[in-house]
């Protein structure tokens, strides 16, 4: 087990350099140092000498992976790909192109991204799953074709309906909760709740769907036809023995977003204004922070790596056959 | 008057020609038929089908584009052509892309929405709900009210269902030698094909269209928004971008998916590692944000290149088509893991070892033998990929990472419109119809990957 995780984190060293390579191609190769401080600099002040003086102060005088001037290891060290790039693996942001530090906004931000996100899965988790288990213990009823046709009437409704209708009908007609915004600590409460609401709502059509899925491949195996010959009721075989025995798919689902959460949702946090990472992340692409886009990318695949080695390590918990190492694994 | 030929425009009927003749060719075929058989014979499946259809003609009226001549002016000079692309949907549309009012006007309204300043002719100025512009340019011709529109509209659908009934049972009399078998064949449900379901949605969509085609020249039929646009008009022009992003990804995904999964599937080894290598590295960059930094560094790039993209429009469709490439390339990833899966169980097959020990080479094999047998999830994953994909793209450019500002699209108006529901009076119409237009679309596109995958899945139920 130490050797098989010892493994999955040496192999996540060349996914993340690759991480990198592609942004780093992505923000420099296409556009030039000169024509990001161009289009920072606006049209007006585009003077050579402001140029230069730009890019030394966000430090981009320097080339991008070579540098002949420089003497020794620095030659390698002292170019873009470098300072820019591969410092992101010591988690050390830098400062972004607007002169804020990036570790201290990313701390700061966390935690209204975690408030809403983590509702939002853990009470989105309950409601599909018990929505799935319905329409499968009322099969072949009409409640199952009415609940599947509300699903892909969710499901085809944008989420930015959900947030408009939302705001229009909690907030500005009856007033229940404010329309957007934020505070910290308790009064956190009455702002999230409005958002973790539409954010559980979005996900109903396409979750219930999913978990009715999975749940439909295990109701015809063998050991549900045994349960039922043995005289166990419809109620129990689903609570007790489908749901137990879709815990894998369930949880190969879940692991992996896990981490991510930390991320938070770009849409929800920017349209509530709640001053989380994803409204973070937002900000920077409308006003063209590379610096903050390119550490949140690579924040974004280390915590989906964290997760791929979540799901593995949780494998072992859930299902006592997989033994992770072995040359077999999981068969 | 000249046709030009967008990238976009040119990509999307390569497309569909494409699409019509593996139709064409799979018809031949009974294990393609017999699924699709399956698909019409569902009410359900053919009322989307029929519904994604007029979407797609829409969409693809709107990419026929041209530009007109000006007017001849001096001694035979060479014809100027003015700067105004126009498709043959504005045509059609005719006047609903040329007027603008001033500003908001309710659906069908005859006045603007808010009190407007006028002058009376005796000098004084008066605060007062001002006509439409639509109203007042054609008052040569009295207006005719909404009923009777509707009414007309009536009888045009009776008529021409009439007469498409009508040629229906001819043919199929011709075919069957029998009128009265032909009759029954389409009134007394003698086959498993729905015809009512047929019929209805018809008359409906005929109904909708020819009522909406007579109000347009004196009304705007969902009102007006804030720069006085027609909002119908956008609702409709956006038909064609939400269309193009749904099919051209799909455009850049398979290719990548199909050759590196069956690729990696067949030949295992260092073949294997490098694709699993590339899929890992791109799947876990967050999607949006690699979206993200590909539009802004196109963005940068056509703003410092204003030499290669001349007009508004070359530059919006440049990065409408970088958006469908960048999503192609963030969706190519799952698809591409569940073919190498796919290719890896077929590869132990027995017929597949009885080709190689016949000696058949490995791309006839992966040609002819496996790619038949993996067609069905590519289909199946595309048509399920497309709502999901034109619904992203409303979030996209919400985000400002979407479609180019200047584009039609159910995200700007979206976005355009979002501040207007804390409006007071309410301003319903953008948002509203915005989100119908989305949603209708975007539902039939969901019934109809739902049944696509009911009748190709070999393991679906029933």
């Amino acid at each position: 087990m130490f050797n098989y995780l010892l493994r999955r984190i040496l192999y996540a060293i060349p996914v993340l350099l690759g991480v990198n390579i592609i942004t780093f191609l992505l923000f420099f190769a296409v556009n030039s140092p000169d024509d990001m401080a161009r289009a920072y600099l606006g049209q007006k002040y585009v003077t050579p000498s402001a140029i230069q003086l730009w890019k030394s102060e966000h430090g981009y005088d320097v080339p991008m992976f070579y540098n002949e001037k420089a003497s020794g290891i620095s030659k390698v060290t002292n170019t873009l790909f470098f300072t820019k790039s591969l410092t992101l693996f010591t988690f050390n942001f830098g400062m972004s192109d607007s002169g804020r530090n990036i570790s201290y906004d990313i701390r700061h931000r966390m935690l209204p991204s975690l408030a809403i996100a983590v509702p939002i899965l853990l009470l989105g988790l309950l409601t599909n799953i018990t929505m799935a288990l319905l329409l499968i213990f009322f099969r072949q009823t009409y409640v199952e074709v009415g609940g599947a046709i509300l699903c892909v009437i969710l499901m085809s409704i944008s989420s930015l309906f959900y947030i408009i209708a939302g705001q229009f009908i909690l907030a500005k007609v009856f007033h229940w909760v404010p329309i957007s915004g934020y505070q910290s600590g308790l009064d956190a409460v009455k702002f999230v709740i409005l958002p973790v609401i539409v954010g559980v709502i979005t996900g109903i059509g396409m979750g219930t769907r999913w978990y009715r899925t999975l749940f439909l491949e295990e109701q015809y195996k063998d050991y549900v036809r045994t349960a039922r010959a043995k005289g166990l009721s419809q109620q129990r075989i689903l609570l007790t023995h489908v749901l137990k025995n879709a815990m894998i798919p369930i949880l190969t689902g879940l692991v992996v977003i896990i981490p991510s959460l930390f991320l938070g949702s770009l849409l929800l946090e920017s349209f509530f204004g709640i001053p989380g990472l994803g409204s973070y992340t937002i900000d920077a692409i409308t006003r063209q922070d590379f610096a903050i886009v390119r550490a949140m990318v690579f924040l974004g695949s280390v915590l989906y790596i964290v997760g791929l080695i979540l799901t593995d390590i949780s494998y072992t918990l859930v299902d006592p056959r997989v033994r992770l190492g072995s040359s077999q694994a999981g068969s | 008057m000249r046709i030009i030929l967008l990238t976009s425009d040119a990509l999307l009927f390569a497309l569909l020609a494409t699409f019509i003749l593996l139709i064409f060719m799979a018809l031949r075929k009974e294990h393609w038929r017999r699924p699709w058989k399956k698909v019409l014979e569902k009410p359900l499946g053919l009322l989307s089908l029929l519904i994604v259809i007029l979407y797609f003609l829409v969409a693809l009226l709107d990419s026929i584009h041209f530009v007109r001549a000006l007017p001849e002016t001096t001694n035979g000079a060479l014809t100027q052509y003015s700067t105004q692309v126009e498709s043959v949907l504005d045509n059609l549309m005719a006047p609903l892309g040329r007027i603008t009012e001033k500003t908001y006007s309710a659906p069908l309204a005859t006045k603007l929405y808010t009190k407007q300043s006028k002058l009376l002719p005796n000098g004084d100025w008066v605060r007062d709900y001002l006509p439409l512009t639509i109203i007042t340019m054609t008052h040569a011709v009295p207006t005719p009210t909404i009923a009777a529109c509707v009414a007309q509209g009536a009888v045009f659908t009776l008529l021409g269902m009439a007469c498409l009934i009508s040629v229906l049972l001819l043919i199929m009399s011709y075919r069957q030698h029998s009128f009265n078998q032909a009759w029954q064949r389409i009134f007394c449900k003698k086959t498993n094909f729905p015809w009512y379901t047929l019929l209805v949605t018809l008359a409906v969509l005929f109904f909708l269209i020819s009522t909406t085609m007579l109000l347009i020249p004196y009304y705007h039929v969902f009102g007006t928004d804030k720069v006085g646009q027609d909002v119908l008009y956008a609702a409709i022009k956006s038909i064609r971008t939400g269309i193009l992003i749904g099919t051209l990804t799909s455009l850049v995904m398979v290719p990548f998916a199909v050759i590196l999964g069956m690729m990696a599937g067949y030949w295992g080894g260092l073949i294997d590692d490098i694709v699993q290598y590339l899929y890992t590295t791109l799947s876990s960059i967050p999607g949006v944000l690699l979206i993200a930094a590909a539009i802004l560094s196109i963005q940068i790039y056509i703003t410092n290149h204003p030499e290669t993209f001349t007009t508004l429009n070359a530059r919006a469709d440049i990065r409408l088509l970088a958006l469908c490439f960048i999503l192609g390339i963030t969706s190519w990833t799952s698809l591409c893991r569940v073919l190498r899966a796919e290719t890896l169980k077929l590869r132990e097959l027995d017929y597949i070892q009885a080709a190689k020990l016949l000696g058949t080479k490995d791309g006839r094999i992966l040609a002819n033998h496996i790619l038949p047998n993996i067609m069905h999830i590519i289909l199946i994953t595309v048509v399920l990929d497309f709502s999901v994909l034109v619904l992203a793209e409303a979030v996209l450019t919400y985000v400002g990472v979407g479609v180019d500002p200047s584009t039609f699209s159910w995200g700007n108006m979206i976005d355009g419109a979002r501040l207007e529901i804390a409006k007071d009076p309410l301003v319903w119409w953008p948002l509203t119809s915005a989100f119908l237009f989305m949603f209708v679309f975007i539902l039939a596109a969901n019934l109809l990957a739902d049944s696509v995958r009911d009748a190709f899945d070999p393991r679906a139920e029933d």
